[in-house]
């Protein structure tokens, strides 16, 4: 009954029954068309929609992305995609200042129903400049929407609500989530653009999205067996923040660890931890923690990213802390890691 | 759709159609330089006196169901594609029965109504949302052609080429008409291109036809245009139109500047001296087209609209502050 699909294939599918729906949506972005389909999330739609819906693009992402703009404006619904976050920074002046704004700016008078689809990068040597997590940038930005989706579930609702969105919506997915597994209904369905409680608890509260609500889950997992309740919050959209969630929880536990996959300065963690200082402070029963990336870019030898990136024993220690319990090794908190942190599995075997 | 009437004379009616619409445009920017220093008019303007032809000249070419957009310097362009005065007074008196309901300015103009699509800022950045609306007529399988206006240091930008490539590769129905005033803001062309280059040949390098005209004189600019016009008709996609023209005003603002010395009063004179305006008065005088008091008429005629748009736009309330925070998403 329970159909279980890839967060890949959930993109997929969601694509398809959105441009079944609705003539005007189209996708449009370097390689959708291409044998590989964006690792699979774009295979067969261009035998099934053509070639005027299912665009390559010229190698020129900000005027394409006012291209599609202007084509929203006209009574479109694109939806752009590029093969990492980092060669959408091209586009920032349409994205920032014409998407963004334009709306607001005319008075109300048109409207831009784009969805932008980014893919964050990790581990495999990506480096630099194929890995960085920029959430907290289009985040900032007054009339975009952004959203993380962490399971499959989410990925196709997510994906769904964004192309029916009458706004610009940043839909970030993450590489190493494109291969987990999830029950996914076969009908079209939106996500509400909220966050989502991952997992009920009483001790401590971890708000987090995309692949690091899978750490996180794992490292509920381990401190439940050690008699800690976490309460995992899983954010899906990062603006607009859904701060009742949090708030709530935060009001339950009284405890908040922030687990983000990005820098940690001025990023999506100061912005929950400030948020729930200015409201629930009386709560807080301990000074809110958090977890992201240290403020270097990402190095590209395995050798490095293995000290780089955070892992569920950094959650289940920090939580540890929290409630004035010591320190715990891996092996004692039954962590294995199988693989190198270069990879999402033993499985994956490169290029990318 | 616009229908090209080919090896036609443009009438006596058009001619006099175009002098009248480029005099409202002047006695209008005049107008705003005459109240600015009032202090209500809270927002930049860029005046475009001086660059009527190339405005009144393309949109004369253009029906109501084809798109413009245009830059900073827009009211010429809004005007001519037949936007609502009083709507565009409001907006840059910041007030709730502006075009863009006080949230867009000068530099943000729009009348739907016209297909007048919007106006904004950052230099060449409206030109391949341009490019946008004519791929989503393409999309949407409406027969409207869009027309951007821009200026000489757009074509600098990146995003030019950009948007040449895309609307020369899907044969777009656009027409990309750069005003060459010889400044941007204060830099002068040679210091920004070299004097080898030649946008004529960088836009045929990227498969779209382009021709250059006068453009103070808006005979010519029409001409040029209908030529654009009915290329794209006939299927052969975008077309190019670079008009020398010059801004007598400072780049914003109300005033001259040449106090600043970074144009040279001779320039200025001569240019003046080439005002499109007395260019296309006289000629039509001396074909017996027009009168003088013709003419006066027509000053008395704009005078009146100018002047109960300015006692609407006055008049009109502010928006309420709690609307700024309305609309941030559709």
């Amino acid at each position: 009954m329970d159909r279980i699909i890839t967060y890949a294939q959930a993109i997929l599918e969601a694509t398809e029954q959105c441009m079944a729906a609705d003539s005007s949506v189209y996708i449009m972005g370097l390689g959708v068309p291409d044998p590989k389909g964006i690792f699979g999330t774009t295979l067969g739609l261009k035998e099934k929609f053509g070639d005027n819906r299912v665009c390559d693009m010229p190698v020129s992402e900000n005027g394409m992305t006012g291209v599609a703009i202007g084509s929203a404006i006209v009574g479109m619904r694109p939806i752009m995609t590029h093969q990492r976050v980092d060669f959408m920074l091209l586009s920032l002046d349409q994205i920032i200042n014409n998407a963004a704004k334009w709306h607001y700016m005319f008075g109300g008078k048109m409207k831009v129903p784009l969805t932008i689809r980014l893919l964050v990068g990790r581990g495999w040597g990506q480096g630099p400049q194929h890995s960085q997590s920029l959430q907290a940038l289009f985040a900032h930005i007054p009339g975009l929407k952004v959203v993380m989706p962490a399971t499959p579930y989410d990925a196709k609702g997510l994906m769904v609500a964004a192309v029916e969105d009458d706004n610009p919506v940043i839909y970030i997915e993450h590489r190493w989530l494109h291969g987990t597994f999830g029950y996914v209904p076969e009908e079209k369905y939106a996500s509400t653009m909220g966050a989502r409680l991952m997992r009920v608890g009483t001790d401590l509260t971890i708000v987090s999205s995309s692949l690091m609500t899978l750490e996180a889950l794992k490292a509920a997992n381990v401190l439940s067996e050690q008699g800690i309740e976490v309460e995992l919050v899983d954010l899906r959209t990062i603006k607009p923040l859904d701060e009742k969630t949090v708030l709530d929880s935060i009001d339950k536990t009284g405890r908040l660890l922030v687990v983000d996959g990005a820098w940690q300065s001025f990023g999506v963690s100061a912005e929950i931890m400030a948020m729930v200082s200015e409201k629930a402070f009386d709560s807080l029963k301990c000074a809110p923690k958090r977890i992201a990336f240290a403020d270097v870019p990402t190095p590209t030898s395995f050798a490095l990213t293995n000290h780089y990136y955070p892992r569920a024993i950094d959650i289940v220690n920090t939580a540890r802390k929290m409630l004035k319990m010591s320190e715990v090794t891996e092996e004692e908190a039954g962590i294995c890691h199988q693989a190198p942190l270069d990879v999402p599995d033993l499985s994956f075997t490169g290029p990318f | 759709m616009t229908i090209w009437n080919k090896g036609k004379p443009i009438d006596m009616e058009l001619k006099k159609k175009m002098y009248f619409d480029m005099l409202r445009i002047r006695m209008v920017e005049e107008a705003i330089a005459k109240h600015y220093s009032e202090q209500e008019m809270r927002c930049p303007v860029h005046l475009c006196i001086g660059q009527e032809a190339v405005a009144v000249g393309v949109c004369a070419n253009l029906s109501k169901e084809d798109y413009v957009m245009s830059n900073h310097r827009s009211h010429g362009h809004y005007l001519a594609k037949g936007g609502n005065l009083k709507a565009m007074l409001a907006e840059i008196y910041g007030k709730a029965t502006g075009c863009s309901k006080g949230k867009g300015g000068s530099m943000h103009l729009v009348d739907l109504s016209a297909n007048f699509v919007g106006a904004t800022p950052i230099v060449s950045s409206s030109i391949p949302v341009a490019v946008g609306l004519a791929f989503g007529t393409i999309l949407k399988e409406k027969r409207s052609i869009t027309a951007v206006f821009f200026g000489d240091a757009a074509t600098e930008e990146g995003v030019f080429c950009e948007s040449l490539n895309f609307a020369s590769l899907k044969k777009l129905p656009i027409v990309f008409i750069c005003e060459n005033n010889f400044y941007s803001v204060y830099s002068p062309l040679f210091v920004r291109q070299p004097p080898e280059r030649d946008n004529l040949s960088i836009v045929r390098a990227y498969g779209v036809a382009g021709e250059k005209g006068d453009g103070n004189d808006v005979l010519d600019v029409y001409t040029l245009a209908q030529r654009a016009i009915a290329h794209i008709n006939q299927g052969l996609g975008p077309y190019y139109l670079q008009f020398d023209t010059y801004r007598w005003r400072e780049h914003c603002g109300p005033n001259y500047d040449n106090d600043l010395g970074y144009r040279a009063e001779d320039e200025f004179t001569t240019w003046q001296g080439r005002c499109p305006i007395k260019h296309i008065e006289e000629s039509l005088k001396n074909e017996g087209i027009i009168s003088d008091s013709e003419v006066k008429e027509m000053v008395k005629r704009i005078h009146e609209e100018i002047s109960e748009a300015f006692d609407f736009a006055k008049s009109s309330p502010f928006p309420d502050p709690k609307s700024a925070f309305a609309e941030v998403y559709a």
